[in-house]
């Protein structure tokens, strides 16, 4: 007998023209932590669907413990002890933990027995998990504990873990590892599909790597390091630091003075906030996500009701404008050109379901000479443009935003937003949910437009990158501001202490 | 490894990835097909009919005469002007199905403006006072709920949907205060010797709405399609947060396109009134606001498209009524072939957006 617990022989799949998996032979063993390693688009979800049901290949045999099996719906999947938890929650929010654990299942509700059963698989393997609580009173990474206890609940054997530190603090990740670790050492085999090396190295047995949707090869983790695994990754040698060139003609440009926000609710989201950020600088924002800095960018944009504070604009050659109670109608009419790449890409900077020209359009649909009519040209010409200069993956700029896959996304927007040469540019979490090569496109933007005189302010969440990209780094702390510092003086554990305690550093 | 202890599905559902425009006609050309032979066995299986008569006699009853051709464009077009009113809102995710009020109080306000000045004022004065009056009152009957959702985001579908009761029991009093005669509980064709506000014939007097469908499909055409307008309500109607990043101001853009929509509606309202029947009752728009809601989303908005939906429409409907004659049958025959057909016609929309992959047989190892 194998040891194997899944095997996957010669997989394909295809979406039209489009190949996800091609030919896939891999094995992942009892009892191990598979990483499923890859750039975006290289087929990694799409292989773990099939698998979980989602989707069913177009060729290839599935194997569960040597045998055989169609999957053909979720429900065959948990029938065989797997179980996926898929990057997007699928929780029912007015329900309880508890009624979302069970939802689906036949036979009669017991919640009683059934919370009886939480709290063993808690106990079981360190999860902290209140049955009774509705699903919109918890944490981002609550919900997820909630959804690996749902597939726990039905016995699974297999996870499949879907990008799942993507959302997670590093403290919040940790907390994942050891209870994955518990998991292992029950005898559970476990797949997690991730972006972070480091986090392969951290936790798994062995890297299975994909490429453009075939499988490249697998290594054992503690026998690799991280240079290899990139390599393989995107087949080309890649320089894992950023250039980060000194900031040159640094002026003062957003000045942002006592800025207080509160949310309908009543609760301050920000919290006299005061900071400079200056063109031809990179000012870098950390903190723990939900900190305030959704609402900061936002206040700028003008798009944020903001309780009291000032952001002063303040151009080359003119008087300073306060940018407060503007909205960014106004703000772009004063000609100030601020452009702003939201964390919500496709739902706030983007419209998923216009193609890409009329993406385009968005800023500048009002700018055509007509009152009437809007200009179609120039925004079509800007599409190929983007496309060509940013290397857009895309079948064509008449395809609708959504079918592009996310680094493509990103590209589209930061490239529309850099096209009108700004003076100040706002990203939040530019690069999440990016592989490798996309992101280090992300940051080589960014850099030319600080060279090119623009102030930066870049939201991100990986420390590393913060740290090697921006000049100075700003460090919210519960919406207020706990530090801001020199990136080239400054060191990871400096800005955790800051991002979890105001004023560590002081 | 052992052999497969499972048989593979059958089938299953794989998502397409493009579909050329040619393949989505053949599919549904395909689906019209498939209906009428469904359709064909139904009426044979049910009322020993010969199909191919009732056909037939649906297409003589749309087009049998040069009066009845001329009747179903005149339909057709009323329909269309409706439909066309609907889908700028429907467009910006705002339901309207109000159209069947927002018609009825414009042509309301048209027989108003016959019946009152009909003695005291000049024939164009007449006509004038009736247009500006009914396209107004079409736009404040939309308007009203537009201001609701934008002011205070109160749900679109109630308000709209209660505008054309208070429409209907508008009207329905004042053909008590205006019946004529005395008792009789309708008003009867309006200044019959007079044809004071009557709208003039143009060429024949079923042309005038077919003008009026012409340059109304064409306007909303490039309105949605060219204008600046047509963009705010397009991203409007995709994602409000996207509509403020881009520095639209929804409530503005609501109110803005219900008032658009509100108007044409009063305009249809008009049409109806002075144009083709000359009097009002409470049935006069005969659910054709609500008929429109679908003709709109067939043709998925596509105004060019909708002048095809409304041709579907109101050709079975006209066919529907000969069938009943001829042959013999209820009117709700023909509603139920109406129903195949839309069935399929919606239906096809699945297979355009998948396709379906058959097991083949063979073994893969």
């Amino acid at each position: 007998m194998s040891e194997a617990a899944v095997s996957f022989r010669g997989v394909t799949k295809t979406f039209g023209s489009v190949i996800a998996n091609s030919n896939i032979n891999l094995d992942i063993k009892k009892g191990e932590i598979l990483s499923l390693l890859g750039e975006n688009g290289s087929g990694k979800t799409t292989l773990m669907n099939m698998l979980a049901g989602i989707y069913y290949p177009d060729s290839g045999q599935i194997y569960i413990n040597d045998e055989p099996v169609i999957i053909k719906s979720p429900k065959d999947a948990f029938d065989l002890g797997i179980g996926m938890v898929h990057q997007h929650f699928k929780l029912i929010d007015v329900l309880t933990t508890a009624e979302n654990i069970v939802l689906g299942l036949e036979g009669r509700l017991n919640l009683k027995d059934t919370e009886k059963k939480i709290k063993e698989i808690c106990d079981k393997y360190g999860f902290e998990v209140d049955p009774q609580k509705k699903i919109y009173d918890l944490s981002v990474s609550e919900k997820q504990t909630v959804e690996i206890v749902k597939v726990l609940y039905r016995g699974a054997e297999i996870l499949i873990l879907d990008e799942p530190t993507a959302v997670l603090t590093p403290q919040e990740t940790e907390k994942l590892f050891k209870v994955m670790r518990n998991m292992k050492a029950d005898g559970k085999s476990i797949i997690i599909i991730t972006h972070k090396l480091h986090e392969v190295k951290a936790i798994s047995d062995r890297v299975a790597i994909l490429r453009k949707g075939e499988f490249i090869g697998d290594m054992i983790t503690s026998e690799s390091d991280e240079t290899q695994m990139t390599q393989m990754m995107v087949a080309r040698h890649l320089f894992l630091n950023i250039d980060r060139k000194k900031p040159v003609n640094v002026k003062p440009r957003i000045e942002v003075k006592g800025l207080t926000v509160k949310d309908p609710a009543g609760i301050y989201k920000l919290k006299d906030v005061s900071f400079t950020a200056n063109s031809g600088e990179v000012l870098g924002i950390a903190g723990i996500s939900g900190c305030g800095q959704k609402e900061l960018l936002e206040s700028i944009a003008g798009l944020q009701k903001v309780e009291s504070g000032s952001v002063l604009y303040k151009p080359d050659d003119k008087e300073p404008v306060d940018l407060i109670g503007k909205d960014p109608r106004q703000i772009h009419e004063m000609g100030i050109s601020l452009s702003f790449v939201p964390e919500d890409r496709l739902g706030m900077g983007l419209v998923g379901n216009m193609n890409l020209a009329d993406n385009m359009m968005l800023r500048s649909f009002r700018s055509g000479k007509s009152k009437l009519f809007t200009d179609r040209k120039t925004p079509r010409e800007l599409a190929e443009t983007v496309v060509r200069d940013l290397e857009v993956i895309t079948p064509s700029i008449d395809t609708p935003v959504r079918r592009l896959s996310g680094g493509n996304v990103q590209k589209v927007l930061l490239g529309r937003e850099i096209s009108s040469h700004p003076k100040v540019l706002m990203t939040a979490y530019a690069v999440r949910g990016l592989d490798i090569n996309s992101s280090y496109t992300i940051y080589d933007l960014i850099n030319k437009q600080k060279e090119a005189g623009t102030a930066v302010i870049y939201v991100g969440e990986d420390l590393d990158v913060l740290l090697e990209l921006a000049d100075r780094i700003l460090v919210l702390c519960d919406g207020e501001v706990s530090g801001i510092v020199d990136a080239e003086n400054t060191d990871k554990n400096t800005l955790g202490l800051l991002m979890t305690k105001k004023g560590g550093a002081a | 490894m052992t052999e497969k202890t499972q048989k593979e599905p059958l089938f299953h559902v794989v998502k397409r990835d493009t579909v050329s425009r040619r393949k989505e006609w053949a599919i549904r050309a395909v689906a019209i097909i498939s209906a009428l032979i469904l359709c064909s066995g139904i009426i044979a299986m049910f009322t020993g009919d010969n199909p191919v008569e009732i056909y037939r006699s649906i297409f003589l009853g749309a087009f049998g005469s040069e009066r009845k051709t001329w009747i179903t464009l005149q339909n057709i077009s009323v329909l269309l002007i409706i439909s066309l009113a609907l889908t700028p809102a429907f467009k910006m995710q705002f339901w309207n199905i109000g159209g069947e009020g927002q018609v009825l109080i414009g042509g309301l306000a048209s027989a108003a403006c016959m019946i009152c000045f009909g003695e005291k004022l000049p024939n164009g004065m007449v006509i004038l006072l009736m247009v500006i009056t009914s396209v107004a009152a079409g736009a404040v009957w939309a308007l009203i709920p537009a201001v609701l959702k934008a002011r205070w985001n109160t749900n679109e579908t109630l308000s709209t949907l209660m505008m054309n009761y208070i429409a209907i029991q508008l009207t329905a009093y004042y053909i008590i205060v205006w019946e004529v005669p005395k008792g009789s509980g309708k008003i009867g064709i309006i200044n019959q010797n007079s044809a004071v506000g009557w709208l003039p014939n143009v060429g024949n007097k079923y042309l005038l709405p077919i003008i009026v469908a012409v340059i109304v499909t064409a306007f909303i055409y490039i309105y949605q399609k060219y204008t600046k307008h047509g963009f705010e309500i397009a991203v409007v109607g995709e994602s409000r947060n996207t509509a403020l990043y881009a520095g639209i101001k929804v409530e503005r853009v609501i109110v803005r396109t219900m008032l658009l929509s509100g108007a044409i509606c009063g305009l249809a309202g008009l049409l109806l009134v002075g144009g083709i029947n000359h009097t009002v009752t409470t049935t006069i728009v005969d659910s054709q606001g609500f008929t429109g809601v679908m003709v709109s989303w067939l043709a998925k908005f596509n105004p060019i498209a909708m002048i095809a939906t409304s041709f579907l429409i109101v050709f079975m409907d006209r066919g529907a009524s000969e069938i009943s004659t001829a042959f013999g049958l209820n009117q709700s025959f023909a509603d139920i072939l109406t129903g195949i057909l839309l069935f399929f016609i919606i239906g096809c929309e699945f297979f355009i957006r998948y396709r379906i992959s058959f097991r083949t047989g063979k073994e893969k190892h």
